[in-house]
C-alpha cells in the first residue's frame, strides 16, 4: 500500500457531553484514515465511543453532545465548515449509515417502498416517484427482498429482510462511505452470516468503503480489510487485519483478544481483562488504561503517549512503543 | 382493504351493539328513577287526578316500566324518540332543527383545536427548550384552565363589542336568510347554493365561537402532542431519517406527527364529548340556537321526553364517533389488528 486513496481524513475529532455530573469527552482527539474501497473495522468495549465516533462523521452528534474540535475531510472537503443544509444533502447520498436495530430504524407507519423512494427523492428531486419506485424495486431484487413485499409495513418483515432494507437504503444513493453501526448485533447467527456474505458481494459490486463498528471480534476477522481499537474515547492501535490479529502490540488490543472465546478453547479458561472501562467524565489521568494494564510503568499514569505510526501502516498509542523524550516534545507542541 | 383490515372493522362494528344497548337502558332509567312528575310538572299543581292520568296514558306513562323500555327500544330502532311534551312535534323534529348548528360549531371548533393544538404542540417538541417552547407550554396551562364562558365574554368584550370586528350573538345578521336548508349548516348550505354574500356572513358569525371552544380545547392537544412528540423524535427510526438525508421538517411533521397521530386521533375522539358539553356553554354565552340551547331550554320548560331524546342522541353520537376513531385507527396504523 504505497500509494493510498484516501476517502475519509479524520484529525484530532473531540466529541463532548453535558452531563449531569459533569463534561464528558466520548472522543478524545482521534485521527485516522479511511482508505477507499477498504472495510475499517472499529472495535471497543461498549461505551468506549464508537458509536458516537461513527454518529460524529456524518455530524449527527444530537444535543446534549457536541464535537468540540477536529477536522473531518471527507473526500477533500471538511465537513466541519459545511452549513446544516449542506451536510444534510451529504447524508444518505456519500455517507450513509446501517443502523444496529432495523425493527426500530424503519418507521412503522411507513411502507418499506416510501422510504427508499422518498430518500431517492430528496436528493434527486427530479426523478419521478414512478422512476423512483422503479429504482427501489431494481434494488429490493438486486438484495433479495421479492418486489412484492415493497407495499409491506415494516412490522410485516422479518429481522433479517428488515436489515436487508436498511442496506437498500444505505445503497439507494451509491454512497462512498457506508457507516454499519454495530448492524449484526440484533440478528441471529444464520441471518448475520447471510447478511455478511450479502455485504461481502455488494462491496465489490458497488465498490463500497465500509466502516464496520462492532464489538464484535469474529466480525471484524471476517470482513474487515484494517481494524482500528478504541479504548475510552481514544485510539488504542490500527493495523492491517492480519498483523493485528498476529501480532498486537497495545496491551489492550492483546487483552481483547485472549478474551474472545473460542470453540476450540481446550485447557485455557477465557481470559478476563482485569478492571472495567473507565468513567469518562473523570478518565485516568496519563494512559487511560493504565489503571487496567499489565505492563503500565511509571509515565503511564504521569503523561498521555501519541497515537503514532510505530512501523509503517501500524498506528499504536503506548507508551512501550514510543521515545519518552520525542513524545515529551510532541506533547509540548500540541 | 386487506381481509384483516376487514375483519378489525366488522369486530369494532359487532363491539359496539352491546354499548350501545347499555347507553340507551342507561338513559331510559335515568330519567325514570329521578324525582318529580312529568305529568304534574307540565299541568302544574291544581290538576285534577283524570288530567293527569289522561296525560300519563298518551305518553305511556301508566304502563308497567318492562312494557315502557320495550316500547322505548323498539322507538329508538325506527329512530322515533317520542313527541315533545311541550311543542306536540317529534322529538327528532326538533334535533333536525338544532343538531346542524351544533355540528356547524363543533367541526369549526375542532378544526381551530387541531390546527392550533398540533402545530403548536409539534412546533414545541421540535424547538425544545427553546423560549417558543416555553411561551407555548404556558400559554397551554393558561387555556387549559380557562372556564369557556370566561374566554367567550372576554372575546365578546375585545373583538367583538370592543373592536367591533364580529358579531357576538346568533347565527346570521338579522334580514339574512338561507336560501334553501340542505344540511342546516350555514356555512355549508351557502357554499352549495354559491351564496357568497350569505356564506361571508354565516363565517363571521362562526368565528368567535368557535376560537372560544376550540382554543380551551387545545390546550391539551398541545401538551399531548408535544410530549409524543417528543418521545417519538427520540427513536431510530428518526435518526436512520436524519442519517438518509430527510429535512427536519419532513422527519417532524411527516414521519413524526404521523406516528403521534394514534394517540392524538383518540384524545380528539374522546375530546368530542367534552366538545358537546362545551357546546353547551359556548351555545349559551353566544346566543348560538343548537343542541345545547335546546337542551338548556327545554329543561326549564320540563319537557322530558325532548331532554331524553336529545341526552340520547348524544349518547349515540358519542358512540358513533368512537367507533369511527376506532376504524379511523386501522388506517393510521397498520399495526392495530385484533
Amino acid at each position: 500500500m504505497t500509494t493510498t486513496d484516501i476517502l475519509y481524513q479524520i484529525r484530532d475529532l473531540v466529541v463532548e457531553y453535558n452531563t449531569r455530573a459533569g463534561v464528558l469527552t466520548a472522543v478524545d482527539h482521534v485521527s485516522f484514515d479511511i482508505h477507499r474501497g477498504e472495510v475499517l473495522g472499529l472495535v471497543g468495549e461498549s461505551g468506549c465511543g464508537k458509536s458516537t465516533l461513527g454518529k460524529a462523521l456524518m455530524r449527527m452528534i444530537q444535543e446534549p453532545g457536541r464535537i468540540t474540535g477536529g477536522e473531518l475531510w471527507f473526500d477533500g472537503v471538511d465537513l466541519m465548515q459545511l452549513s446544516p443544509g449542506e451536510m444534510r444533502k451529504l447524508r444518505g447520498s456519500r455517507i450513509s449509515m446501517i443502523f444496529q436495530d432495523p425493527m426500530t430504524s424503519l418507521n412503522p407507519v411507513q411502507r418499506v417502498v416510501e422510504h427508499i423512494t422518498e430518500t431517492i427523492r430528496v436528493h434527486e428531486p427530479h426523478v419521478s416517484i414512478k422512476a423512483a419506485r422503479a429504482r427501489a424495486a431494481e434494488l429490493v431484487d438486486r438484495l433479495g427482498i421479492n418486489r412484492n413485499r415493497l407495499d409491506d409495513y415494516p412490522h410485516q418483515l422479518s429481522g433479517g429482510m428488515r436489515q436487508r432494507v436498511m442496506i437498500s437504503l444505505a445503497l439507494a444513493l451509491r454512497a462512498d462511505l457506508v457507516i454499519a453501526d454495530e448492524a449484526t448485533t440484533s440478528l441471529d447467527v444464520i441471518v448475520e452470516a447471510q447478511f455478511l456474505d450479502l455485504l461481502k458481494e455488494l462491496r465489490e459490486e458497488f465498490n463500497l468503503t465500509i466502516l464496520l463498528i462492532t464489538h464484535s471480534i469474529g466480525l471484524v476477522a471476517e470482513l474487515a480489510d484494517r481494524v482500528a481499537v478504541m479504548y475510552a474515547g481514544r485510539m488504542a492501535e490500527l493495523a492491517d487485519i492480519h498483523e493485528l490479529f498476529e501480532q498486537p502490540q497495545h496491551p489492550y488490543t492483546r487483552g481483547l483478544l485472549r478474551a474472545v472465546p473460542n470453540i476450540r478453547l481446550e485447557d485455557d479458561e477465557l481470559y478476563k481483562m482485569p478492571g472495567s472501562p473507565p468513567d469518562l467524565v473523570s478518565p485516568p489521568s496519563g494512559c487511560r488504561f493504565h489503571p487496567r494494564c499489565p505492563e503500565a510503568s511509571e509515565i503511564c499514569s504521569r503523561q498521555a503517549p501519541t497515537f503514532h505510526e510505530h512501523r509503517p501502516g501500524h498506528f499504536i498509542n503506548c507508551w512501550l512503543y514510543q521515545e519518552q523524550e520525542e513524545s515529551v516534545s510532541l506533547e509540548a507542541s500540541s | 382493504m386487506s381481509p384483516a383490515l376487514r375483519r378489525y372493522i366488522l369486530v369494532r362494528v359487532l363491539l359496539t351493539i352491546p354499548m350501545v344497548l347499555i347507553l340507551v337502558s342507561l338513559v331510559f332509567l335515568v330519567l325514570r328513577v329521578l324525582p318529580g312528575d312529568p305529568a304534574l310538572a307540565i299541568l302544574r299543581e291544581g290538576a285534577s287526578e283524570e288530567q293527569l292520568a289522561s296525560f300519563r296514558a298518551a305518553l305511556g306513562l301508566d304502563k308497567p316500566l318492562h312494557v315502557q323500555y320495550v316500547e322505548f327500544i323498539k322507538g329508538v330502532l325506527r329512530f322515533d324518540f317520542g313527541s315533545s311534551m311541550t311543542r306536540k312535534i317529534p322529538v327528532t323534529q326538533e334535533i333536525k332543527t338544532f343538531f346542524p348548528a351544533t355540528v356547524e360549531l363543533a367541526l369549526a371548533s375542532m378544526f381551530v383545536t387541531g390546527v392550533v393544538g398540533v402545530f403548536s404542540g409539534a412546533f414545541a417538541a421540535q424547538h425544545r427548550k427553546s423560549a417558543a417552547d416555553y411561551t407555548i407550554r404556558i400559554l397551554s396551562i393558561l387555556l387549559y384552565s380557562l372556564p369557556i364562558f370566561w374566554l367567550g365574554l372576554m372575546l365578546q368584550m375585545t373583538l367583538g363589542k370592543g373592536a367591533g370586528w364580529f358579531p357576538v350573538s346568533n347565527r346570521l345578521s338579522p334580514g339574512m336568510t338561507p336560501d334553501k336548508i340542505i344540511t342546516g349548516m350555514y356555512t355549508v348550505d351557502a357554499l352549495l347554493t354559491g351564496n357568497w354574500p350569505l356564506f361571508k356572513d354565516a363565517a363571521w358569525h362562526l368565528i368567535l365561537p368557535s376560537i372560544t371552544l376550540g382554543l380551551v380545547l387545545a390546550g391539551i392537544f398541545t401538551r399531548l402532542t408535544r410530549a409524543n412528540m417528543l418521545d417519538i423524535l427520540e427513536q431510530d427510526f428518526i435518526t436512520a431519517g436524519r442519517a438518509r438525508g430527510l429535512r427536519e421538517r419532513t422527519l417532524v411533521y411527516r414521519h413524526g406527527l404521523r406516528n403521534a397521530f394514534i394517540p392524538i386521533v383518540t384524545l380528539l375522539g374522546l375530546q368530542f364529548a367534552l366538545l358537546l358539553a362545551g357546546a353547551i356553554l359556548t351555545e349559551t354565552t353566544f346566543s348560538w340556537p343548537g343542541m345545547g340551547r335546546l337542551v338548556v331550554d327545554r329543561i326549564y320548560d320540563r319537557d322530558f321526553t325532548t331532554v331524553q331524546g336529545a341526552i340520547l342522541f348524544f349518547a349515540l353520537l358519542v358512540a358513533g364517533i368512537s367507533l369511527f376513531v376506532d376504524i379511523l385507527y386501522g388506517f393510521l396504523d397498520p399495526r392495530i389488528r385484533y
